[in-house]
């Protein structure tokens, strides 16, 4: 549901809390206890150069990777987690697995669109299949949301039709689609040409105006300093500075996130 | 042997311009014949329809972490790609009758499994399963991580992923090579004659035996198979344009896009 920004006075319940998340990837530790959370509404940007273990955080969030220890609750309600012979977490659970992840949208680089399938049919699919709208219902949704995205007039083109940067699009439509809680951006322009950047971070600051809680891993400093509540440093899997984008940005209290931001002016 | 050939054809043309033997005993037996093209077809088609539907588990069955399940498709596939299919067809049809089970099945043993055709059918299905199964582990296996990530991160079931996505994705990966096995099938199907059915190579040694026109008959079955080639690739071709259209959509220019569809940024690289 959004929110709007002047019922902040009072204390907003938690959409996404992490705590002491860690993975390993064999001997290599790549999340060495990283606590996170996020009140409905925040924009958190997760900033840190690559091997910072930035997007195996997010991925770790819905269980695209499994952590190894830590607890994640989602809008107050802890995951029922249990280690697996392999030392990983896991949802014991499909169906609560599932359910997680209907919740918490995910936004890949790589877009990860059906190639066989038109945007509508890309959009329409999860919302069917998995909140059981009806077909009518569910394209109602598709349409009005690629009219969100600006790109109403493509909902019979394939993917492969279209620019990086439709695709982008068209792929949080599909994400938006299921009406989740919490949004999670995983380096969502980095793979497009410069001139198409602009147009999927509009829509993204478009979605943070509507107060929805996103977490945007990003390479992107001024759309991170612009948009964001906090932004969260990571340095070697640890979290290295968290703060207000005016805190981090411009009074840095660690010597790497001075140098980071330094280097990425 | 090249010289042998084109003597002989040159012979056989000879006589269909002189004499009009074959051309009586084509009219004669050309509707045997036509009879026994439409016996291969169902051969082909069933089969090839039913060891697709048979591919799909053996498929997902070769990709399981069991090792009881993938060691059962793996024997089974071993088995079936490593072995004659004649030796297949021979084994269907004289080794069923052996089990006294079987014989005491009433109409399922009398009208089925006693049958040649059925028994041509059942082993060209077990057998092309193997293949098509072998396909769609490779097929499935190549379908894009990101893709199957993008069906869990929204919560789908493993079910619903296959269902919709991993699937229909390797389907239309296999599309070409599931063509060139059915035409590999029509081929091998000649093989369904030696136990007494008649389709299109039955019926063609049929018409030999009677006329002792061996090269006219075989010649014209040879065309006759070439003609249902033709047919098949041509289904296939339809099959694939229409199944994989996101592949064939890009090929086309970019005028020659809906206007609906153009992309400005294609647009501009035109221009």
């Amino acid at each position: 549901m959004p929110m709007s920004a002047s019922q902040s006075t009072q204390p907003k319940p938690c959409a996404l809390e992490v705590h002491d998340l860690h993975k390993r990837y064999g001997a290599h530790e790549v999340l060495k206890g990283i606590s996170l959370t996020a009140a409905e509404g925040n924009v958190i940007s997760i900033l840190g150069s690559s091997g910072s273990g930035k997007s195996t955080f997010l991925r770790c969030l819905n269980l695209l990777e499994k952590p190894n220890q830590g607890e994640i609750r989602l809008g107050g309600q802890a995951l029922n987690l249990s280690l697996n012979s392999a030392g990983e977490l896991e949802v014991k659970n499909r169906r609560e697995l599932e359910n997680m992840r209907a919740r918490m949208g995910f936004v890949f680089q790589n877009f990860n669109l059906w190639p066989h399938m038109t945007v509508l049919e890309n959009i329409q699919l999860a919302p069917i299949q998995v909140l059981k709208l009806s077909r009518q219902q569910a394209r109602e949704r598709a349409l009005a949301l690629l009219e969100r995205v600006g790109l109403a007039d493509k909902a019979k083109a394939y993917p492969s039709m279209l620019s990086g940067g439709q695709q982008q699009r068209i792929a949080i439509a599909r994400t938006l689609a299921m009406e989740p809680d919490v949004l999670l951006f995983d380096e969502p322009t980095s793979a497009l040409d410069p001139e198409l950047v602009n147009e999927v971070l509009s829509v993204m600051q478009g979605l943070a105006e509507e107060g929805r809680t996103m977490l945007i891993v990003t390479h992107e400093m001024r759309f991170a300093r612009d948009v964001s509540s906090h932004i969260l440093f990571l340095h070697q899997g640890r979290v290295e500075e968290f703060g207000s984008p005016d805190e981090v940005f411009n009074h840095p209290t660690s010597e790497r996130c001075r140098e980071f931001i330094s280097s990425h002016r | 042997m090249l010289g042998e050939w084109i003597l002989a054809l040159s012979e056989w043309l000879l006589t269909l311009t002189q004499g009009q033997e074959p051309w009586d005993a084509y009219a004669r037996y050309l509707p045997r014949l036509m009879d026994g093209v439409w016996v291969t077809l169902q051969l082909v088609i069933l089969s090839g329809i039913a060891g697709f539907l048979l591919a799909i588990p053996l498929a997902l069955m070769r990709i399981a972490r069991s090792p009881g399940l993938w060691m059962l498709a793996y024997a089974y596939i071993f088995f079936f790609r490593g072995t004659p299919l004649l030796v297949q067809i021979f084994l269907v049809y004289y080794g069923l009758s052996q089990f006294e089970s079987l014989r005491n099945l009433g109409w399922l043993w009398t009208d089925v499994l006693s049958q040649p055709y059925w028994c041509a059918i059942i082993a060209f299905t077990l057998n092309t399963s193997a293949y098509i199964a072998e396909l769609f582990r490779g097929a499935i296996q190549a379908v894009p991580v990101g893709e199957l990530e993008a069906a869990q991160a929204l919560g789908m079931s493993r079910r619903q992923q296959y269902q919709s996505v991993v699937l229909p994705r390797a389907f239309g990966i296999i599309l070409p090579a599931y063509g060139n096995e059915v035409i590999l099938m029509l081929k091998g199907s000649a093989l369904a004659s030696t136990i007494t059915l008649m389709d299109l190579m039955g019926a063609t040694r049929g018409a030999i035996a009677r006329t002792y026109l061996s090269l006219e008959f075989f010649l014209l079955a040879g065309l006759l198979y070439l003609l249902m080639t033709a047919l098949l690739i041509g289904a296939f071709r339809l099959l694939e344009r229409v199944y994989n259209a996101h592949q064939h959509a890009t090929h086309l220019s970019v005028k020659k896009l809906d206007a609906q569809l153009r992309d400005e940024h294609l647009e501009q690289q035109v221009k």
